[in-house]
Parts: structure tokens; sequence; C-alpha cells
């Protein structure tokens, strides 16, 4: 084994998909030395960079802003708030217009010459931000899993540790400030771009003592050709959905009626073909994501006109809103020396408990990491070189240090599969009922004390063990709300409950607990701060 | 999955083993890489796309195709065109104009249905 890389930095940011890469940027561009670590390769990882998005980029314009804001407030379940919807809406006008300046994006032009930045194409978004990236000195570490943070006498994060896994080298990173930027987690559902998403930012959050928000929120499923990989679930807006004998499966769409979609799946195959497409649409299809063709050119079909069978692939707090908590302007987590940014983080601040992915999530990476990057640049600074010459002590628990005997190494394969048997079915994940929950949390929690005391492994358990602490807080936060309210439906509370208007925090890794958290009200300052 | 590296075509530059997010590929003796964690592949297509030579494809299935798939065969997707498609698509590549410039998508709100109400 070669000898351990140690490396000091002003800012580390762990995961460079776009909340990280801005954090990064913006660290940088405040003066402060960045090290950007990332699982796989800043450019191609992430949710973002395999697809296209959305971004909620509206003009700075009185009447716009108030529609986007009150668009989804109905489908969000009233957990949003205006003031964080304004802020985002800011930020990411400022972010989009220097992506295009700066980061040289190459936006489309409309016939009458005006520019449209209401959406990026994932590859050549993240080519763009890694360039700016090495232009603006940030050093970047490809195929680098972070396995654990490090913290100072205090308490305060000082680092990480993690192994770059191409030249099987052990690493450690002494920063001022961290911010985590690691996307949420999908279950290894092999959901597009999603099977570095395994949750492991929450992980380490949680073993330093910060909490989570909006885990309830966290069935997001995705449309997919059973043949794919590809969600691309805004293109089946066109799609008629039908049984295997060709009948149409009444009620069955691509956004309310997507449960119906789901109860199908349980007992027979769902076929779907996109014949509400017309000739332009279709056309306009190909140019906005090229993409969501691929499977289909490559198969040979031709979605308008042949029925292809689909499937709900797990999008979990990718497309969820639930994530680390954020408990200040700055993106800080209440953990001192830790910030948060992108799909990592609740994005219930703008979303509160439904987002369809993209546009919201998109506008919330760049502005969070935006907060995020800058916040930890000045905790950095304000730290001075001392920062970087503390005492740390590792923060990692199980799978890294087990408290009884070790088991094998390759233990972690059985435990993913056992909390993808808890998570990705339907009937016990999208369609929610209290006593199925209370089995899953109950099985989940007799894994977690197997795995804490036994479980010892290297980044892919520690993946694992990521996942099975992120189904416990999904479980324990659904639980504590009886209710039906943004995607997270119960079958056995079928309706919203207007006492249970309230955000749910969770936390914790031996004992769970949640609380209720009450969101903040409207007020007229808020609207003024919109316009 | 991933199912093919040309040995035809294959460069050695490397960029497909820097750029999979999953870190799927070994260096080959050869200097071309090996597929050698084919079960780690999420199927993005991301390698395709970094690709300078098209010499990579990957098969849209989630799991691997079967070992007398064309889809593993080099000549049918060369014939058929498949090979280098995506970088095509995106508009990769010297004198091609990038995807990003033209994506403009449809519009996407609800659509009536004849005769149906919409969901």
């Amino acid at each position: 084994m070669i000898d351990i890389l140690d490396l000091t930095a002003d800012v580390l940011v762990i995961g460079g998909g776009p909340a990280g890469a801005w954090a990064a940027l913006k660290a940088a561009q405040a003066g402060a030395d960045v090290v950007l670590v990332d699982k796989g390769y800043t450019g191609t990882s992430g949710a973002t960079a395999s697809a296209g998005t959305g971004v909620w980029y509206v003009e700075p314009e009185e009447s716009a802003r108030e529609a986007a804001m009150a668009s989804r407030e109905n489908l969000n379940g009233h957990l949003s708030d205006r003031r964080w919807m304004a802020r985002v809406l800011d930020q990411t006008y400022a972010n989009i217009n220097e992506l295009a300046a700066a980061g040289r994006y190459p936006f489309p032009t409309l016939a009458d010459g005006t520019a449209l930045r209401r959406g990026v194409q994932g590859p050549e978004y993240m080519r763009r931000m890694r360039a700016w990236l090495k232009r603006s000195g940030v050093r970047i570490l490809d195929h680098s899993p972070v396995l654990e943070l490090l913290t100072d006498p205090t308490g305060a994060v000082a680092g990480a540790a993690g192994r770059r896994r191409q030249l099987d080298q052990p690493y450690r990173v002494r920063a001022g400030s961290v911010v985590l930027a690691t996307g949420g987690c999908a279950f290894l559902s092999r959901a597009l771009g999603c099977d570095v998403n395994t949750g492991d930012g929450a992980l380490f959050a949680a073993e330093v003592g910060a909490a989570f928000s909006g885990m309830e929120f966290s069935n997001a499923y995705a449309i997919a050709p059973v043949f794919s990989t590809v969600t691309k679930t805004a293109y089946y807006n066109y799609a008629t959905f039908s049984h295997e004998d060709g009948t149409v499966l009444e009620g069955a769409g691509s956004q309310r009626g997507r449960s119906v979609i789901a109860r199908a799946l349980l007992s027979e195959r769902v076929f779907a073909v996109l014949d509400l497409a017309d000739e332009k649409a279709q056309a306009a299809m190909r140019l906005g994501q090229p993409n969501f063709f691929l499977p289909f050119d490559r198969m040979r079909i031709n979605p308008f006109t042949d029925r292809f069978p689909i499937t709900l692939l797990l999008e979990g707090t990718v497309r969820g809103t639930g994530g680390i908590r954020v408990v200040d302007d700055d993106c800080s987590t209440g953990v001192p020396g830790l910030y948060v940014a992108g799909d990592a983080a609740t994005r219930e601040l703008i979303c509160g408990g439904f987002t369809g992915g993209g546009s919201h999530n998109s506008a919330w990476a760049m502005s969070s990491g935006t907060w995020a990057g800058r916040a930890a640049a000045r905790h950095a600074a304000t730290l001075g070189p001392a920062g970087k010459r503390r005492r740390l002590t590792a923060a990692g628990r199980a799978g890294l240090r087990p408290t009884g005997t070790p088991g094998d190494p390759g233990d972690y394969r059985e435990l993913v599969r056992a909390v993808q048997a808890e998570t990705h079915p339907y009937d016990k994940n999208y369609l929610r009922r209290g006593e199925v929950l209370t089995g899953a949390l109950a099985t989940l929690d007799e894994r977690w004390a197997e795995a804490s005391a036994h479980l010892r492994g290297d980044v892919e358990a520690r993946q694992a063990v990521a996942m099975l602490a992120h189904a416990r807080w999904m479980y324990t936060a659904a639980l504590a709300r009886p209710e039906t309210r943004g995607m997270h439906k119960r079958l056995d509370h079928p309706q919203a409950d207007p006492l249970r208007r309230h955000r749910l925090m969770v936390g914790g890794l031996d004992e769970l607990w949640s609380a209720a958290d009450p969101v903040r009200p409207h007020t007229p300052l808020d609207l003024a701060v919109a316009s | 999955m991933i199912e093919l590296v040309s040995h035809d075509r294959c460069v050695t530059c490397d960029r497909c083993i820097a750029a999979c997010p999953t870190n799927v590929f070994d260096r080959g003796a050869d200097g071309v890489p090996v597929i050698a964690r084919q079960s780690d592949c999420q199927t993005c297509f991301m390698c395709e796309a970094y690709c300078p030579t098209d010499a990579l494809f990957v098969a849209p299935q989630p799991a691997p195709v079967a070992a007398d798939d064309p889809l593993r065969d080099e000549e049918y997707l060369i014939a058929s065109g498949l090979l280098g498609s995506y970088r095509a698509g995106i508009g990769w590549g010297h004198g091609r104009t990038p995807g990003a410039r033209l994506a403009v998508g449809p519009d996407l709100k609800p659509i009536v249905r004849p005769g149906k109400a919409t969901t």
C-alpha cells in the first residue's frame, strides 16, 4: 500500500455534482484554498451529469416570481418557505447568467435572439463546471470516496479521510471547514446516474451530530422503460399507459396517476406509448434530451408508435426532498465547520414535500452550493492557519469500526440486498401503510444492530451502512406523519391533517428520534423580498 | 451496461478510465481498457460521451446482455450507426455543434386527450 496522501485546505468540498462544484467555485472566488473530492469523476458524477435538467430560472419580475412561488404550494403540502424561495430565485438567476458568461455554457438562442436559460444538458453543464473549477485553482481528487469526517477536540468538523481507489491509497484532508455535497440516496436502483448517490454524506453528518428534515418525502419513483435506466418522467406527459392486452390503464399518468402505475406493476406488466406527441413535439424532445432516445434507438423501438414495457425506479431522496437539516441562511448544519448543499440537504425550504426533480433541485443545488461555499470560506478564514493544525479524531463508526467481532469484508453485499428489499418495493415505500412501515423499520433496526457490531469494510461497507441509516430515518419520519402530504402517501391515512402542517426532524444512529418543526409563516416581508 | 471496448478504435488515452463515475474500467496490459467491474456499471453512457474515437458501447439494459446479442457485436454496431451515436447526439467532437446550443425542448404543459379528462 502507498503511504497516506496528506493534504491541507481552507475548504474541503465532498462531492462534485452541481452543488459541490458551485460550492468549490464560490469558496475559491472568496479567496479560499479549496480541495474537492469526488467518489467518481467531477463532470460525470451525480444525478445531473448524465441527464438533462430544467432550472428554476425566472426573470426578476414581480408577477412572474409570484406565480413561480405559488405554483407548487398545493402539491408540496404548504411546507415551503417563500423567503427561501425568493432567495433561491435571486441566486439562481445570478448563477445561471454567470454560467453563461464566465462559465461559457452554450445556452440556446431563440429565433428572436433571446437566450433560453431555463434548462441545461448535464454532460455539457458539468464539463464546463469542471473546466471552470480548474481555472479557479480548485484541486480536484477524482475517484476518491470519503470514508469518514474528522473532528477537532471541540467536536467541530476539521477534515475528512478516504481512499483514492484507483491508486489504493488512503488520503486525509485537513480543512478549516467542510461542505457536504454528496447528493441524495437512490438505494442503488440503477435510476440514471444515481448509483453514486448512496447517502454517504448523510451518514457522515449524523456521526457528528447533524439532524435531518423531510425524510418522509423520500419515495420518489421515476418512469423508465424496463430495458433501460433512463428516467425522464416529464416526457411521459405524452404517454398513454396500457395493460399487457392493450386496453388503457385508467387513471394512469406521469404526474398524479403514477401511483396507479405502481399499483398495476405489483401484479402485471404495464406498457406506454408516447402517442400524444405530435411531430413538432417529437423533434423538440430529441433536441431537448438526446439521452432519452438512446434506449429506444438501441432497441429499434419507436416510442411514439410502439408500445414498450415500463417500470418505476426508486429515486429516494434524489428526487424526494428530505436531507440534512439546514439551520441558517448560510446552509450551516448546526455542527461547527460543517455546511451542506444540494440534494444532501433538505429541499423542503423551497419544495416542501414534493419535487418533480430537475427545476427546483437544480436551482437549489447552485444556490445552496453558493451559500455553503462562501460560508465555509468565511469560517476557514476566521480560524486562520490554526484551523489546519488541529488534533483530529476520526468520526466513522458502523462499517469501519465495529463494536464487536468483525465479520467478513464481503458482508456488505447481503446488507445492500436487505436494505433494497425494504426500500424498493412499491407496496412498502410508495404506497405506504403504518403496519408495513413498522415491520420494515423493525427489520432495518435489527440490521443496524448487527452491522454496527460486526460489519467492517471499506467504501462499499460505508455505502451500505449509509443506505441502511437513510432507510431508517425515512420510515421513522413516515411513521411520525400519519397523514398524506406532498409525495408522502399513507394508504391508511389518505387525507392531509391540518394540524400536521409542520416539518419533521429526525436524527440519531443507534436510537432514532423525531420531532415537529414549525414552518415559518408567510409575512408581507417575504413578499417584499420576492420582488 | 458497458458491453464493448473496440480494440481497433481505442487509442489508449485513458479518458474512460478517468471519466467513468463508478470506476468500471482497469487499464489492460496493452493499454486498452478492460471492463473489470461490469456489475458496477450504472448505464449512464458517460464513457461513450468522453471517448474521442467512439470505441465504447453501452447497451441500454441495466444488466448484461446475452453473449450472442447484437449489442455486443462490433460489426453490427458500426453498420447500424449505433457506435458513437450518443456523442453525435450531444454534439461532442470536432466540427460538431454542441447539443446544448440546440436544446430547445418541447412545451411540457398538460395535454388534453381527445375525449378524455387529463390525468
